[in-house]
């Protein structure tokens, strides 16, 4: 298909904490390569300008929190030919979907002295909760390369290459010695979803699930492990609750482990 | 002019979702509203029940732009706590680490937010056609800052690598004198982005201000040092809750700190300029008069050349500390958890961040209390906007509104850091 103008491309916030927006403007060397294939429509922490959709390429950051969002979103998708999720307050929920195991007026009362007044919805829900999405891009920050590739795929019509293989994998391919089966620091990677290139273990610590869970995680037979290694059911929900503890997977284990 | 209406729905080049409104009756300012729409996130909710190891990492999670400062405020808050005293090679990495996020964050606003607004562009992309060797510079000059994050925290959003008591894993040597180079062409660039910003047309204006920053007794202060101002405050960070409140106002939907019984205040690259000048380098120093630009300044949109100034001040810094780096014998030092309570401020590149946590005997976060900086800056945020709206009455509307956003963006306002702990109250 002949592009006879640059496709739009649209950056919308959410809940969030706007990091993975952050990262376009992260990709020093790339930054103004891509400014030169797209048109630049919405992207307000960036520009001042806003074109009128429809927008080619929506990529979307934050997670649904209160009614007007869960209405934007709908309007965000109808301006939208592709739509792109990026990070995992829109992919899962964030972190603020901790909300969604505690009563969010409780938590409203810790925070705020007028919590009867404060406008959230009772769970953070992510975006494919809402409206169709059409790719996933994961990570608490996403991978700044990832996501130029995802869009990079979608400018020439093509699959993203993202690979959807654990953690474990990463690491095994960096020629990192696996610190679970070794010094047993409580690690996430056999469950996690690949991107960060297994940059925890490179730094000496255990994976904590920023990616998320990857395809068919089999969790239990992590806590399992983990459990004979010591780690006590309180440790073992925590380690499920972080910023995608709404993440189906992650969400099922967590639960599994509540007193 | 006499009724007049200056709205920006949605604020650009702002991190984070907020607007601005400002009405004018008969000639007189009569509401300004620095709105902010941003949903809550109840950190200080979730943080409770979790283990103190914890805090580093999910605090990280406020804000993208400044982690390290989330990351910071709380491993010293919390070791403050627990009695311990992080020194030596170890304290100077964390400010390595903190002097990395100075340089990114700052070089994102100087070139990407900021300069747009006094060179006439909707964006840096726009510049980029006119100003090409600028903005290509500053992004150069932001992966510096970066790449400082990348090496000592893994990655530059969210690092990885902070813990309470130290690090996880500690850089090689190499792997720090590697950026020698690029520190010292960050240091030429920096300087070059003094005398650049010092050159544009800043709007005549200036307000009498109550700084606030720290102050260390022989450093520019990053990680540690006594709360001070300008007309008179000097205290510990276990005091900060004595001296600052936060009010809820109805007009404005956010919870807003204010120095109790004086009101505003500002914080940030300007308050901490004004306040530690003199722990600046001799070749900052030396360069901030050769461009006329000395405490007091008070005219808020000359922070730019501040950031500049601070930005040269953190790439010199930063080469200090990799030049004498040793590295210790232990990634950090053993922390033991005891029940207390611990303060934690440090300095933000948009200015001061305070951290209370009250830890359990098991380790457990039993309460905690972040105040950031953009809240801080909030009042001061709309005062400004009062008093430069009759100040530039005779500015067509569109013009105004532009010169209202711009004097926002001097505060480099972190809207989604700001508004975790700010309610959105409608008025009572």
């Amino acid at each position: 298909m002949k592009q006879q103008r640059k496709p739009k491309l649209a950056v919308w916030k959410f809940a969030s904490c706007d990091g993975c927006q952050l990262s376009l403007l992260d990709c020093e060397d790339e930054l103004l390569a891509v400014a030169g294939e797209v048109e630049i429509a919405n992207f307000p922490e960036a520009s001042r300008a806003v074109a009128r959709g429809p927008y080619d390429i929506s990529l979307v950051e934050g997670s649904i929190t209160t009614p007007h969002d869960a209405e934007r979103i709908h309007q965000v998708r109808r301006a939208s030919k592709v739509l792109i999720t990026i990070g995992a307050c829109a992919t899962a929920g964030g972190i603020q979907a901790l909300r969604n195991f505690k009563d969010v007026r409780e938590f409203a009362s810790i925070v705020y002295a007028n919590p009867a007044t404060i406008e959230a919805l009772a769970k953070s829900t992510p975006i494919a909760d809402h409206v169709f999405v059409d790719f996933q891009l994961r990570g608490c920050p996403i991978n700044k390369y990832q996501l130029l590739e995802v869009l990079s795929a979608y400018l020439h019509g093509r699959k993203p290459n993202i690979p959807n293989m654990s953690v474990c994998v990463e690491c095994k391919q960096r020629g990192i010695v696996c610190g679970l089966v070794t010094h047993g620091p409580p690690c996430l990677g056999p469950v996690t979803h690949a991107g960060c290139g297994a940059l925890c273990p490179s730094y000496h610590r255990g994976c904590f699930g920023c990616y998320g869970p990857k395809e068919a995680a089999n969790t239990g037979s992590l806590s399992a492990w983990w459990a004979g290694k010591g780690m006590t059911e309180r440790e073992l929900l925590w380690n499920y609750r972080n910023f995608n503890a709404y993440a189906e997977a992650f969400r099922k284990e967590s639960e599994a482990h509540e007193e | 002019m006499k009724n007049r209406s200056i709205k920006v729905p949605y604020l650009a080049r702002v991190e984070g979702e907020g607007a601005i409104q400002v009405r004018v009756r008969e000639g007189a300012v009569k509401d300004v509203k620095f709105k902010i729409f941003e949903p809550p996130r109840f950190f200080e909710a979730f943080l409770r029940g979790r283990h103190y190891s914890e805090a580093p990492d999910i605090t990280a999670r406020i804000c993208g732009i400044c982690p390290v400062a989330y990351q910071m405020s709380a491993v010293h808050a919390i070791e403050g706590a627990f009695g311990a005293r992080v020194d030596g090679p170890l304290r100077d990495l964390r400010r390595l680490l903190y002097c990395g996020e100075w340089i990114e964050s700052h070089a994102l606003h100087i070139y990407l937010l900021h300069a747009p607004d006094f060179l006439g562009y909707e964006d840096a992309i726009r510049m980029a056609k006119d100003y090409p060797n600028e903005v290509r510079d500053g992004l150069q000059l932001k992966k510096v800052g970066n790449d400082l994050m990348n090496v000592l925290g893994g990655r530059e959003i969210h690092p990885i690598n902070v813990k309470v008591g130290g690090f996880y894993r500690l850089p090689k040597k190499e792997e720090l004198t590697e950026l020698i180079d690029r520190l010292e062409w960050a240091i030429d660039v920096s300087a070059k982005t003094v005398r650049w910003t010092s050159t544009l047309n800043f709007p005549e204006y200036e307000y009498d201000y109550e700084f606030v920053a720290l102050r260390h007794p022989s450093e520019y202060p990053l990680n540690e040092g006594r709360i001070v101002s300008n007309k008179g405050l000097n205290i510990d960070a276990s005091e900060y809750e004595k001296h600052f409140a936060e009010e809820h106002v109805g007009h404005s939907n956010a919870l807003q700190s204010v120095l109790k019984d004086r009101g505003a205040y500002v914080v940030g690259p300007i308050a901490r300029f004004h306040l530690n000048f003199d722990r600046l380098t001799s070749r900052v120093r030396a360069l901030a008069e050769e461009i006329g630009l000395t405490p007091p300044c008070t005219n808020p949109f000359k922070s730019i050349v501040i950031r500049a100034l601070e930005t040269m001040y953190a790439c010199e810094e930063a080469l200090r500390i990799i030049r004498s780096y040793e590295p210790p014998e232990q990634p950090a030092m053993p922390v033991h958890a005891r029940a207390s309570t611990g303060y934690g401020c440090t300095e933000a590149p948009r200015g001061i961040l305070y951290h209370r946590y009250t830890v359990g005997v098991d380790g457990t976060i039993r309460e905690a209390r972040i105040v950031p900086p953009t809240a801080q800056n909030q009042k001061s945020i709309e005062g400004d906007l009062a008093r430069l709206v009759p100040a530039f009455a005779s500015l067509p509307t569109e013009q105004l509104t532009h010169r209202c956003e711009q004097a926002v963006r001097n505060y480099d306002p972190c809207i989604s850091c700001a508004t975790h702990f700010l309610t959105l109250v409608n008025e009572a």
